[in-house]
């Protein structure tokens, strides 16, 4: 029987949630890196025992965790993020210029084919790549140089939380930066493109039609057709079909269009999911209740799912990384909460139960499918 | 030897207890004993000070003989007492909890 392998990294420590097939008993290892901010955690679809953790600190700054055994023992490998040459100056909040600063790592990406080549998003933004299994990293600098200075940190700081890694095409890659917005490589990553046509940023951007400066907030594509991407932005859920070089808002009935995650169905490539939440000044779910919204039809026509979560009093946050799904039948959708509860829906997000209810805020969520 | 305590996060990250003991053959300065450090627990490096520019961290403080030694250049001699090891070399997490 299939097994289930969630791995929920949160602001106190890594937690690895497991299960069988049927979803419905869980057992929870952690904390693993206690104390520590652990901001992602990736297996690798080559080989699902291979996991990478980001585990970091304001005190004593980033390490970079790695596993050859599903979790059970851990390794550090290496944690030198030099940005390649003078990295220069981006914007700041009040609009000066101040230099780029390595921070901490939001976002590690394994590669479908090389077990030992992982990608590795940093703030400030930039794209690292490791082909020796996390011992060693080199930045990918074509990326800043696509008008790097006129980006901007969110308020989660200037961090490059989004890798998509097109499985059709190896030299294809999507990324996305808060404030920045989201960018192609054709090549591998060695060039960039924006891809920010059509989104509107009137509300934080003084030109319309900037080309960067967007507060995309995360991007989720099926495997089976990498060339529609969903994008949860700032304000506003947009989609695109032509691999991010036109974006248009399917926002339709949600009842908030700011949020931070969006996932795709394993098996639907039209079925999407998001959480709103009320605005940017508040960052909790509309009227106190915790609704995850399904579109079916790719956008537009949003449905609630409510069965099983809190619908009074309920004020917690879903962040950019904390929503995942696995490739069961039925599919199974996963999210994470800033209260510490990770809820799972094993039918496609019809019906909710709580696998996990008292964890330190959860940062993010990824579901490994295990034979 | 020198005696290097070290904060508990740095315990865990490194496996092993509160104090550590190196051989410097350098002059022992802030600077060696920190190389030291890093060569015998290489999962330290750019914990206690930045990899690439090599600034000791915003929320590391250096501590030895009662004096606050954090401001010192890492060519900095460290005190006989320390060298003797009589007294600790301490790294310490700044108080910032809460």
């Amino acid at each position: 029987m299939s097994k289930v392998r969630v791995l929920v990294g949160t602001h106190k420590g890594a937690f690895i949630l497991t299960s069988d097939g049927k979803r419905q008993k869980w057992d929870i290892s952690g904390p693993h890196f206690a104390g520590w901010d652990v901001y992602h955690m990736h297996g690798s679809p080559v080989n699902p025992d291979r996991l990478y953790a980001s585990q970091t600190s304001g005190w004593f700054g980033q390490i970079i965790q790695r596993s050859d055994d599903g979790g059970q023992t851990w390794q550090p490998v290496g944690n030198q993020f030099g940005y390649e040459g003078d990295p220069g100056m981006h914007l700041f909040y009040d609009g000066s210029q101040r230099p780029w600063e390595f921070k901490r790592i939001w976002r590690l990406e394994p590669s479908p084919t090389e077990p030992d080549t992982v990608y590795a998003g940093a703030e400030d933004a930039a794209l690292f790549r490791s082909t020796d299994g996390g011992q060693t990293w080199t930045e990918l600098p074509g990326l800043r140089e696509v008008k790097g200075h006129l980006w901007q940190p969110g308020a989660g700081g200037m961090c490059l939380h989004t890798i998509l890694l097109d499985p059709a095409d190896s030299n294809r890659i999507f990324v996305a930066i808060s404030a920045a917005g989201a960018f192609r490589s054709e090549d591998g990553g060695q060039s960039w493109q924006p891809i920010n046509q059509g989104l509107h940023s009137g509300g934080e951007l003084p030109d319309p039609g900037a080309e960067v400066g967007h507060c995309v907030h995360n991007i989720a594509m099926h495997p089976s057709n990498p060339n529609v991407l969903f994008m949860q932005k700032h304000w506003d859920v947009m989609r695109s079909d032509d691999s991010g070089s036109s974006w248009r808002e399917v926002s339709g009935n949600l009842p908030s269009d700011f949020g931070f995650p969006i996932a795709v169905h394993a098996h639907e490539p039209e079925t999407i999911y998001v959480v709103p939440i009320k605005s940017d000044s508040e960052h909790y779910p509309p009227e106190g209740k915790l609704r995850v919204y399904r579109s079916r039809t790719g956008g537009n026509d949003w449905e609630p799912l409510t069965k099983g979560l809190p619908q009074s009093d309920c004020y917690v946050n879903i962040l950019r990384s904390a929503m995942a799904v696995d490739t069961l039948d039925k599919c199974g959708i996963y999210f994470g909460t800033t209260g510490g509860q990770v809820y799972a829906s094993a039918d496609s997000g019809d019906n909710w139960s709580a696998i996990a209810s008292n964890l330190p805020a959860v940062l993010s969520v990824e579901v490994q499918t295990l034979p | 030897m020198i005696r290097v305590q070290l904060p508990y996060h740095l315990q865990t990250l490194a496996r092993v207890g509160r104090e550590v003991e190196l051989s410097v053959e350098a002059e022992p300065t802030i600077g060696s004993v920190l190389e030291a450090l890093e060569t015998a627990y290489p999962m330290l490096r750019g914990t206690v000070r930045d990899q690439v520019s090599g600034r000791r961290r915003d929320f590391i403080r250096f501590f030895a003989c009662g004096q606050d030694w954090s401001l010192e250049a890492y060519e900095t001699p460290l005190p006989e007492a320390v060298v003797a090891g009589r007294e600790p070399f301490r790294i310490v997490g700044a108080m910032a909890g809460g």
